[in-house]
């Protein structure tokens, strides 16, 4: 038994307030939910959050690409049990898409956001959010082309920016 | 010295009310004060209807919720209860706390 109290609610690490660096490097549909959840429950729990997209993970934040992700059906182990393709069949036109297609539509039964509005919401919530500025210069993308708020940063300014962080890479 | 309105209450671990039946609006401004929040219309707003909906539903609502069925909008709770705002909220109306993910 505590009473409420401010400190029972604070997520305080050992400098202060606790922080979370999340480096989101792949753009498929399934590999974009990860980040962006656990950025989401991060927030929720008052704790800081930096976001680095950087090679395929730019898709994620590309205002062009957000909403079309999609979910591999070739070289995927996990297609054949859930979905019910094996991967010869996976290689077909059309099968990836139909696949998306059908993660979306389960997404949404468990009342989660699409990929533009979730980003939106941890945007919201106050994550920060960066593109990796040697992944944009590959792709020849600019700051416009990103979701609006993402800025473009170098890793080595993240580095900086994230200093006493816990880290995840997805 | 006059009493501590919140001695008279059962909390958890966590300092979440154990019964939330046993909640009043006083007892809900001095959680409140504990969790160093200043209550407003809009956070009471919030308030009532994370009771109304915990009375419906059985579950304190998720933020996402609170979002959808309110007209408060994300950045704004996070303005109203920055430490989190759905636990904060929940706590506050005297609810336990929320476990859902988004």
């Amino acid at each position: 038994m505590a009473k409420p109290s401010k400190a029972l609610h604070q997520n305080v690490g050992a400098n202060g307030n606790r922080k979370l660096a999340l480096i989101a490097s792949k753009g498929s549909l399934d590999m974009a939910y990860p980040p962006l959840i656990l950025a989401n429950a991060a927030r929720m729990s008052g704790i800081d959050v930096e976001m680095f997209f950087t090679f395929w993970g730019l898709d994620i934040i590309t205002k062009k690409k957000m909403s079309g992700l999609n979910v591999a059906t070739v070289g995927n182990p996990n297609m054949h049990p859930w979905f019910g393709i094996p991967t010869i069949l996976g290689m077909l036109p059309g099968m990836s898409a139909a696949a998306s297609w059908m993660m979306r539509g389960e997404i949404k039964k468990l009342g989660f956001p699409r990929v533009p509005e979730f980003m939106e919401l941890v945007m919201d919530a106050g994550a920060k959010v960066y593109g990796c500025k040697m992944s944009m210069d590959m792709m020849k993308l600019t700051e416009d082309d990103l979701i609006d708020g993402a800025t473009v940063l170098g890793a080595m300014e993240f580095m900086d920016l994230t200093e006493g962080a816990q880290v995840i890479f997805v | 010295m006059p009493q501590d309105i919140l001695d008279t209450v059962d909390f958890d671990d966590e300092g979440f009310m154990v019964d939330d039946k046993a909640w009043t609006k006083e007892i809900g401004q001095a959680i409140a004060e504990a969790l160093e929040v200043e209550l407003s219309d809009r956070h009471w707003a919030v308030i009532d209807f994370a009771r109304a909906d915990f009375e419906s539903s059985g579950e304190p609502p998720t933020l996402r919720r609170i979002t959808q069925q309110t007209d408060v909008s994300m950045k704004e709770m996070y303005q109203l209860f920055p430490d989190g705002p759905a636990k904060l909220a929940a706590n506050i109306a005297g609810l336990k706390k929320p476990t859902g993910c988004i």
